[in-house]
């Protein structure tokens, strides 16, 4: 194999960056330190600041994503999350702002560098595979092999590499249009790590697998970005996705950022309304022991197991709101997990009413969520501050394994 | 069944259809129309002498069909209709002859005959029929299967000069384009086109054009719809008027 | 069939009107006489250069028209609409105003030609490639418009993914939009040969009418047609029978693909 190739095993023993390096910097504003700005070039990874107005719809957003690590781009339809994808890939240019990534400045709008999409080193995974039609898969993959310039047979044979290693290596010789959804999506992924980018932007990468498709390339992806050593901008409407794959969550909305920070902390304890609507789904990190997720604090919960899980590794157990019950007293004798917590809040929610419920452990499973019916909130005479069980089925619990952060 | 045949919409669609396509066949007036099928270089003289004639007879709607004689030819032989054709030349009445198309014996009522025409000024110096033949005069003639090529063909044998032209058109206004926009050095056209053109061209005439001279006939036609009144038709056109009318437009005497 | 029936007659009313004339037309040919006009040597010499002028009129019309449909299709100026409809124009003009329109400017006393002939010794009117160019002048807009529109409708995603790929513009082009554009290429140009087989008015404004060097089969087919229509009506099945092999034998090839 070409000694060019950055394949996954080359990843060293440090392993993703540890999150709580980054905590210092979650929440502190960008310009502190302007791209192209002196020092700032120690940074690795990606550092971007952009402001791009487009009519109506400005986006104004500053992150910084070292290597290894997955960022989530989480928000509803128009928030943004495209814009964002189209400006680090530089099919758009923000009014002002820059873009670096390690020692490469692709965009600085005071320098007016600003350095096109085919030079930038910017590997694209969108919504639908895109793979080119009049090409066989193999072909696909060994395009940006070629493209820099790599004779046909030795871009082939690494291609064929990188089919075999999102498990696509029995594809090669077929046609775009004879593949499933699936497959094609695998075979894209394999094109878009092939051409080496120094950014992998994954765009909704999922939203277009049936939900067959859909749990197998997630946990596809999960085993290939956590081998790999390149910044990564995940952009999806999907928590679980964020839940499975990212390191780090950002929330947009209309244009802004509402919040940023671990997945963990971000999704579990949501600082702001928005971001709890956004999550909309009960998390609760811990490590994995078979079927059963074990908290910090040595409750086990109890579920299905969505994509293999290795012992002792970081896991999720992931429900959601609907799946709650909520009880005065510890529920006996059934197969649920039941979670002591003081409700803190309760808003009403379509038909239902939402309860947010603190746990005792201020860490990981900070805030959960209940949805219930008015008739049970009245019959259970409940208030703020009331100390409840909420229960929840293990049919109901999916575990999934997480990313590092 | 209470619905609507499903033959119904596409029925209607024909019917409208056809109907469209027919009604330009609508009713005409109690007045005569006669209906004159001349040659598209006659078309000039002829639209005076209709204005004339239509003076005499103010009962009378004249209507021109001008075209090249040998369509009007070919469509008088697929039985179009008319009263009277007027043609270019022998040939093409000889051919509607033929097809037992007319009603009487064909009689000249024209003549006319080739000239030079140069770009104003005469920017190429020509001043005979055999300078054309010098190469770096460009000439325009008409094509050997129209006419006015026939015409050209004929001179060319009875002077023995042997034209090279650049082009043969199909039309001999073409031929007197080519010169006006002076994409040509020369042409050879008719005498009455030459005069059509005013100032935008000279005319250089040439001794063998007078042994040339195009034939112009007219006839009554079989299929005529007011055989008397295309009869008067003809005579006019052969009489003192339209004699007078003809030679303003360059035409000569039979 | 899903066709409905309120489509299917006005598409049979639409064959008809197509298809009847032309039968007709045959159907007057004396079959004695045809074997005689068709391969008459004023038929066979039009025939000859019509063939090579409107290849060559296909092939310019590729060079110069397919760069212009890609920018038309890939890039955003003030004005684009309007130079978008200005590539309509030849469809709109009758052939003989862009014959004349072509005269004014490449004429011996044009605006450009009498520069090139004044500096050059270049004269264009009375030669084949005038012929060549009078086809173009028609016949491009079809390869334009087509092309164009296949272009549009491809969209620029895959472009997009070709650059994240590190593919520059160029490689993109090459390996990806003209690719992908070879079938809508294949009926423009077969649509384009059409139309310069069959130009006539621009060809005979511009270029003349010589045979050998200027008379196209239609200007032969007109030329005849003032003294023997029915020879004219022959010759101009040569030019029928021309145009079904193209379209029977290379569109399918071009147009169904590869699917």
């Amino acid at each position: 194999m070409p000694d060019r190739i950055d394949g996954p095993d080359r990843t060293d023993g440090s392993g993703p960056t540890d999150g709580s390096e980054l905590a210092g910097y979650a929440t502190v504003p960008y310009p502190a330190n302007p791209p192209g700005g002196g020092e700032a070039r120690e940074e690795s990874g990606l550092v971007a600041e952009v402001r791009l107005r487009r009519g109506d719809f400005t986006l104004e957003l500053a992150c910084r994503v070292p290597p290894g690590e997955v960022l989530a781009v989480l928000g509803p339809n128009g928030a943004g999350k495209s814009t964002l994808l189209t400006a680090l890939t530089g099919s758009v240019r923000p009014e002002h702002g820059g873009i670096r990534l390690a020692d490469h400045t692709w965009l600085d709008t005071r320098r007016r560098i600003d350095v096109p999409t085919h030079r930038r080193g910017v590997g694209l995974l969108a919504q639908r595979a895109m793979l080119f039609p009049h090409l066989t898969a193999l072909d696909n993959v060994a395009f940006g092999i070629r493209a820099s310039g790599v004779r046909r047979k030795p871009a082939r044979r690494a291609a064929l590499e990188w089919l075999r290693r999102t498990e696509t290596g029995d594809l090669g010789d077929r046609e775009p249009s004879e593949l499933s959804g699936g497959q094609a999506q695998r075979v894209a992924l394999a094109r878009a790590l092939a051409a080496e980018p120094e950014l992998l932007l994954l765009d909704e990468p999922l939203s277009a697998l049936d939900v067959a498709a859909a749990p197998a390339m997630r946990g596809l992806l999960h085993r290939v970005l956590g081998q790999q050593r390149r910044p990564c901008v995940l952009v999806t409407h999907d928590v679980l996705d964020a839940v499975v794959l990212a390191d780090r969550v950002l929330v947009l909305d209309r244009g802004a950022v509402v919040e940023q920070g671990s997945t963990h902390r971000v999704l579990s304890r949501p600082r702001t309304a928005f971001t709890a609507r956004i999550a909309g789904l009960n998390l609760i990190t811990g490590t994995a022991t078979g079927e059963t997720v074990r908290t910090p604090r040595g409750r086990a919960l109890h579920g299905s197991v969505v994509e293999p899980t290795t012992p002792g590794e970081p896991a999720a157990a992931v429900f959601p709101p609907t799946a709650v019950a909520v009880h005065p007293h510890a529920p006996e004798g059934s197969p649920r997990n039941a979670i002591p917590v003081r409700v803190v809040g309760m808003e009403p929610r379509g038909d239902a009413i939402r309860l947010r419920g603190e746990t005792d452990s201020p860490d990981s499973e900070a805030a959960l969520a209940a949805d219930i019916t008015p008739a049970a909130v009245a019959e259970l005479g409940l208030r703020i501050g009331d100390e409840v069980f909420f229960a929840v089925k293990a049919t109901e619990v999916a575990i999934h394994p997480v990313s590092g952060g | 069944m209470n619905r609507t045949p499903r033959g119904t919409a596409p029925t209607a669609v024909l019917v409208v259809l056809l109907s469209l396509l027919s009604g330009c066949g609508a009713a005409s007036s109690d007045r005569n129309t006669l209906t004159v099928l001349a040659a598209a270089s006659l078309t000039e003289p002829f639209r005076d002498i209709g204005d004339e004639f239509s003076k005499r007879e103010p009962d009378v709607d004249i209507r021109f069909n001008f075209q090249g004689s040998s369509l009007l030819a070919e469509q008088i032989r697929q039985g179009s209709g008319g009263d009277v054709f007027a043609s270019a030349n022998t040939d093409m009445m000889a051919k509607v002859r033929r097809a037992d198309a007319l009603a009487g014996e064909p009689q000249t009522f024209a003549t006319n005959q080739l000239t030079i025409v140069v770009p104003p000024g005469n920017p190429a110096g020509v001043e005979s029929l055999a300078d054309l033949t010098d190469p770096d005069t460009s000439l325009v003639v008409c094509a050997p299967r129209v006419p006015c090529g026939s015409a050209t063909e004929r001179v060319e044998s009875a002077s023995g000069v042997r034209l090279n032209p650049v082009s043969e058109e199909s039309d001999v206004k073409d031929v007197l384009h080519k010169v006006v926009a002076g994409e040509a050095d020369a042409g050879l056209v008719y005498v009455t086109d030459a005069g059509s053109a005013g100032d935008e061209v000279e005319a250089i005439d040439f001794p063998t054009s007078d042994e040339v001279i195009n034939e112009y006939p007219i006839a009554r036609l079989a299929a005529a719809e007011h055989p008397e009144l295309a009869g008067r038709f003809v005579e006019f056109v052969r009489g003192e008027r339209g004699q007078r009318i003809l030679g303003e437009y360059g035409f000569g005497a039979p | 069939m899903g066709v409905p029936l309120p489509l299917r007659l006005p598409a049979l009313l639409a064959l008809a009107l197509i298809v009847l004339p032309v039968l007709g037309l045959f159907a007057r040919i004396d079959p004695g006489r045809l074997p005689a006009l068709l391969t008459s040597p004023t038929a066979l010499t039009a025939l000859e250069l019509s063939v090579r002028t409107a290849l060559a009129a296909t092939v310019l019309a590729l060079l110069l028209g397919g760069p212009l449909a890609v920018v038309l299709a890939r890039s955003r100026f003030p004005g684009l609409r309007f130079v978008r409809g200005c590539v309509l124009l030849p469809l709109v003009l009758p052939p003989v105003v862009g014959g004349l329109a072509l005269l004014y400017l490449l004429g011996r006393t044009g605006s450009l030609g009498g520069p090139l002939r004044d500096w050059f010794g270049l004269t264009l009117p009375y030669t084949t490639t005038a012929v060549v160019l009078a086809q173009t002048f028609v016949a491009m807009p079809f390869l334009v418009v087509s092309l164009e529109g296949a272009l549009r409708a491809a969209g620029t995603e895959y472009e997009r993914v070709s650059a994240t790929l590190g593919a520059g513009p160029w490689l993109t082009f090459r390996r990806v939009t003209l690719p992908m554009l070879l079938p809508p290429l294949g009926s423009g140009l077969v649509l384009t040969f059409a139309r310069a087989l069959g130009e006539f008015g621009a060809t005979i404004t511009f270029a003349g009418s010589l045979r050998g060097t200027t008379r196209t089969l239609p200007l032969a087919i007109y030329t005849e047609a003032q003294a023997d229509v029915e020879a004219a009506v022959a010759m101009s099945l040569l030019l029928v029978v021309i145009a079904l092999l193209v379209i029977l034998v290379a569109r399918p090839k071009a147009v169904e693909g590869r699917a």
